[in-house]
């Protein structure tokens, strides 16, 4: 070739430069110095200096139950804690592998944790940005041949720095047409999910028997997936207790005779079919709160602050449940 | 003869950990980045072939970088840059250009010496790699 120094950049050097022409930059800060051997680190204090403990905690005091599912993300902050400080004695450890799958049935919480975990892993220094960039089929499969790969790419692209989160991504798979575009996602998806994990955290949901069935054709995602979560369906306590956190926030209260209709309502709600969990019950409160104004209107005579806040048993009653 | 243009032309090339570095920057200023190539090294050629679309919405430097490696892999003797372009009212236009590879042998220009009516002379550059077609200019055939 020619007798001109390489230039940092020439991409036969896998993006580093081999021989840079020119000393580093006299402003880019040396890495520290591994701890000696015989250091101690304070892993209290290492924790408190990441403030992971917020976010756990706001797991723990804004979802309802769940128990699996907090156990393992406290488990996955508790190895990238240890990961950390190994890091500062030298300890030379692979990046652990982060994909995840989220399998449940409907309003479970599954949308509402990946936004969690994405805070988290950006805290404990995983992921650089701690944005969550939720998307569909719709989003990643193209229309038309040569359209799905620019288009996956764009979102791969877009959720680089923090998590991706893909909503029902057993549709990606379509067993019925094997010319589906779906599959170019996929692969495109496994190759990035291997290449690049250092830049972004891709996070699968679906119900649960869908999902299985989509790793049983797609073998080679669900290897690559190291986290399998299941969240476990709302016990009939739970429900209610998620009840009334949503009208705590919404600032309602059920008045005490309410209470045995609301947990009646619940009940019978749940036997029947389409029962979406905490959706279900966002969207019975949501009604209560509809014949609640309703109901005050009808009475026209003057309010008061706890007439605007009590949703009482008639409220619950006239829901088609009660028939 | 290095060309030099766009910003940081006449420091040494930028490494990946530096690109990303201005990429950062870039995004953090709501500037969408986008890449392009050439293999026609004239100063007045400012129309260079695009590498994809301009990147919107991102929020890390990785996928901007990851373009610029998927184009540098493409088209390893040619000329790639980058461009951010501040589209806020009042300024809408390229706020950041610089070159993140270029081939590794430039030939560089000649002067052309043209003479016309009255013994006047008319100069222009002439880029000794433009003597070849287009895709052949820096040794690799296309």
């Amino acid at each position: 070739m020619s007798d001109r120094p390489g230039f940092g950049m020439r991409p036969s050097e896998n993006g580093s430069p081999a021989a840079p022409p020119q000393a580093p930059a006299a402003g880019e800060p040396a890495p520290p110095a591994p701890l000696p051997p015989d250091a101690r680190v304070d892993l209290a204090q290492e924790r408190a200096d990441s403030h992971a403990d917020e976010v756990l905690d706001a797991l723990d005091a804004e979802l309802v139950g769940l128990a699996p599912v907090k156990t393992r993300i406290r488990e996955i902050a508790a190895l990238l804690l240890v990961d950390r400080v190994r890091a500062r004695f030298g300890i030379d450890s692979a990046r652990p592998n982060l994909h995840m799958c989220f399998t449940g049935s409907p309003g479970t919480g599954k949308t509402t944790v990946a936004v969690r975990l994405a805070e988290l892993l950006h805290r404990l220094g995983y992921i650089r940005k701690g944005h969550l960039v939720s998307v569909t089929r719709d989003d990643l499969v193209g229309q038309y041949v040569g359209h799905t790969a620019p288009k996956t790419k764009e979102v791969l692209k877009r959720a680089m720095g923090g998590v991706l989160f893909i909503d029902e991504a057993y549709y990606l798979y379509r067993a019925e047409n094997e010319r589906d575009y779906g599959q170019e996602a996929i692969e495109i998806l496994l190759q990035v999910m291997e290449n690049q994990r250092d830049d972004l955290v891709v996070v699968l949901a679906g119900y649960k028997d869908r999902m299985d069935s989509f790793f049983a054709s797609n073998p080679g995602m669900s290897s690559r997936i190291a986290h399998h979560i299941d969240f476990p369906d709302y016990k009939p306590d739970e429900l209610e207790a998620i009840g009334h956190l949503m009208m705590r926030r919404e600032g309602y209260v059920l008045a005490p005779q309410t209470e045995p209709v609301f947990r009646d309502y619940l009940d019978r709600r749940r036997v029947q079919p389409r029962f979406a969990n905490a959706r279900s019950v966002r969207n019975a409160i949501e009604r209560a709160r509809l014949r609640h104004a309703n109901r005050l209107l009808a009475a026209a005579g003057e309010v008061d602050r706890a007439a605007l806040t009590t949703l009482e048993p008639e409220d619950f009653l006239a829901s088609r449940v009660f028939l | 003869m290095r060309i030099t243009q766009g910003t940081f032309s006449y420091l040494p090339e930028l490494t990946d950990d530096e690109i990303t570095k201005q990429i950062a920057y870039a995004l953090d200023q709501g500037w969408p980045c986008s890449v392009e190539f050439t293999d026609d090294p004239h100063p007045r050629n400012a129309y260079w072939d695009m590498w994809g679309l301009p990147m919107f919405d991102l929020a890390d430097p990785a996928g901007v970088l990851y373009e610029v490696k998927e184009c540098r892999k493409a088209y390893p003797n040619h000329y790639v840059r980058l461009n951010a372009y501040d589209a806020h009212y009042g300024r809408q236009t390229t706020a950041l250009q610089f070159i993140v590879q270029r081939p590794p042998v430039e030939p560089g220009f000649r002067l052309d010496r043209e003479e016309t009516s009255d013994r006047r002379i008319r100069y222009t550059l002439h880029s000794y790699a433009t003597d070849r077609p287009e895709g052949e200019r820096y040794g690799d055939a296309r």
